[in-house]
């Protein structure tokens, strides 16, 4: 036995580790984006700009379910390209659900009635549950693949959803359906853009720290060795599978809330929220802020939604900029913008 | 004490015409290296795989500590007390060496369903691992990054990974290859202090290390088992050294 080794085993088992902390560079870039999404529209709505106020709540809800998209390809290595679907699904539940309360009629009548809802505590609850289920039956069945073909078979998914909303003529078919009044909150006035902005908010602050805190957990590790060396992670004894499948599922509840509250902010939804173009620019925000960073999902957000407002002002071609900044982030800068702005990230 | 606690009987694996296995038995006593040799293409990489369950055997049964493991997966084998070491290093590269052996406590400990706790934090996981690691004399370099590390660390983080399991088995595969003399010594008496803790089924191209170690060497040729033996039975059948030994014994 070498002495030296058993001294530093013995009484400290927490070997020094470099703690993370707020006013690093990392942490100054994280608090200064949130910062910046939180005062701007505080700002502006004082000044009377209600428009960017929910400009704002659209980048926080864009952000929110890129959060979610995140925790599946960057932190799990599920590159899924049918997102869309539970964005969408987290949408239509808000406007079915109240679309049967404007109506006084139930949702499903039998075998037993479940009548609609204006209440958002209740929508969201559903559409996480509704996006958790869908959720575990695409992916127990996607997960046995992996590659490209896990990009199809997702993409594949989310195009049947699409579809199946565009041909159902109770919802509105491919012309959407319309919230007339914005789904409520007890003791608040959700039709007040800040208010609603704040909301939204809450959700994405909440979706960060729920990501962060689990990457950091027992499953976080498993989850991590799963995308790194799924080899290593059998050969210890944990099935890869069902991590990967339980990530897939906490991905597509963050997700779905982000449409629910997307559908309110909008007040309509359509099946262009379940579409490969919503996946698409999902993925297109998680790749822009770097991939598997925490806060990727809110610099990309931040960075397409200005690009789309001021470029999209200017000309319609505005995705021709786009193209040519993602092709830059690809070419020249794989940690996208975050690894850009905060450095690259270390694992421990 | 004498019961074997690995037990191969019969294997058979073929793939098309090429029977890579030929039915295999050998057995491992506790407190033993029992050591597989065989020249290039004997089928050592096949029989590994059928042991830890990468691959499905046509025939024959592996038994580990009594219970029949044949049919299940890798995962489960683990869980069952089946520690291995790859003959590439398989490790994560960007983390650091601590945490490739902490996920070997925590999937010992059997909760990988957990959101909430840190795990940097952890002492219940970071204690053993800290533990297995100093086995392997690597305390040193729990912090750094496996991608720093030099080919003979990683072989040792391989094995501590697989001790931190507190496996009843330790199927090593090729742990020298690629080690310079250096190297190999170092691993060879860090293995030899191993055996009585947990017995070994080491495949190895070294033949000294093989020597040095071996309580039994079984050879391995094109899939079956032509010979069984201590190293100096081993040193001394004819069959063995034409088939494997050959010009480097002569």
């Amino acid at each position: 036995m070498n002495k030296s080794n058993t001294s530093t085993l013995a009484p400290q088992p927490g070997l020094p580790t470099p703690a993370a902390s707020w006013y690093d560079r990392k942490g100054l870039v994280q608090i200064g984006l949130l910062a910046f999404l939180l005062l701007a529209p505080l700002a502006l709505y004082f000044l009377g700009h209600i428009y960017y106020v929910n400009l704002a709540s659209r980048i926080t809800l864009i952000a929110m379910a890129a959060v979610g998209l995140n925790l599946a390809i960057g932190y799990g290595g599920m590159v899924s390209f049918g997102h869309a679907a539970y964005f969408g699904l987290g949408g239509y539940v808000a406007g079915i659900s109240a679309y049967h309360a404007f109506d006084f009629t139930p949702v499903i009548g039998w075998p037993i009635a479940i009548p609609g809802s204006d209440s958002m505590l209740v929508i969201w609850l559903a559409a996480i549950l509704l996006c958790g289920l869908l959720a575990l039956v695409i992916g127990a069945i996607s997960l046995r693949t992996t590659g490209v073909y896990f990009i199809m078979i997702t993409l594949a998914f989310a195009q049947m959803m699409y579809y199946f909303a565009n041909s159902w003529p109770t919802y509105g078919g491919e012309d959407g359906l319309p919230i007339f009044l914005r789904n409520g909150l007890p003791w608040v006035d959700t039709n007040d853009a800040l208010t609603f902005f704040l909301i939204c908010f809450g959700g994405l602050v909440l979706s960060l720290a729920i990501t962060s805190r689990i990457m950091k957990s027992r499953f976080g590790a498993a989850l991590t060795m799963a995308r790194l060396n799924d080899t290593r992670l059998a050969t210890a004894g944990v099935s890869p599978y069902p991590i990967r499948l339980v990530a897939f599922v906490i991905s597509a509840m963050i997700t779905g809330l982000a449409g629910a509250l997307y559908a309110d902010l909008n007040g309509f939804v359509s099946p262009s929220m379940l579409s490969w173009h919503m996946s698409g620019e999902l993925m297109v925000i998680v790749i822009l802020g770097g991939v598997g960073r925490l806060y990727g999902p809110l610099a990309g957000a931040l960075l397409f939604v200005m690009m789309e407002t001021l470029l999209g002002g200017m000309t319609e071609y505005w995705q021709l900029f786009l193209g040519l900044v993602l092709l830059f982030v690809v070419l020249f800068a794989k940690h996208g913008v975050m690894g850009w702005l905060a450095g690259r990230e270390r694992h421990e | 004490m004498n019961e074997a606690v690995l037990e191969l009987a019969n294997l058979n694996k073929r793939f098309g015409a090429l029977q890579a296995t030929r039915d295999v038995s050998l057995d491992l006593r506790p407190g033993e290296i029992h050591a597989l040799i065989g020249p290039n293409g004997a089928g050592k990489s096949t029989l590994i795989g059928q042991i830890a369950g990468s691959l499905k055997p046509d025939s024959g049964r592996i038994v580990l500590a009594g219970e029949d493991i044949t049919s299940l997966k890798v995962a489960q084998r683990a869980r069952l007390g089946l520690g291995r070491s790859f003959q590439v290093s398989s490790l994560a590269e960007p983390l650091s060496v601590k945490r490739n052996v902490m996920i070997a406590v925590q999937a010992l400990q059997g909760h990988s369903f957990r959101f909430w706790k840190p795990v940097q934090r952890d002492d219940s996981l970071l204690v053993p691992a800290l533990e297995a690691l100093e086995r392997m004399s690597l305390t040193h370099r729990a912090d750094t990054q496996v991608a720093e590390l030099s080919h003979g660390e990683r072989r040792q983080v391989e094995v501590a990974c697989a001790l931190a399991l507190k496996p009843r088995v330790l199927l090593l595969d090729e742990p020298m290859a690629g080690l310079g003399p250096e190297g190999t010594a170092h691993l060879t008496e860090l293995l030899d202090a191993l055996r009585h803790e947990v017995p070994i089924l080491l495949i190895e191209h070294d033949m000294d290390a093989v020597f040095r170690l071996a309580d039994r060497i079984s050879v391995l040729v094109s899939g079956g088992v032509i010979a069984q033996g201590d190293s100096a039975a081993i040193r001394a059948n004819p069959q063995v050294r034409e088939a494997y030994l050959g010009e480097a014994a002569c």
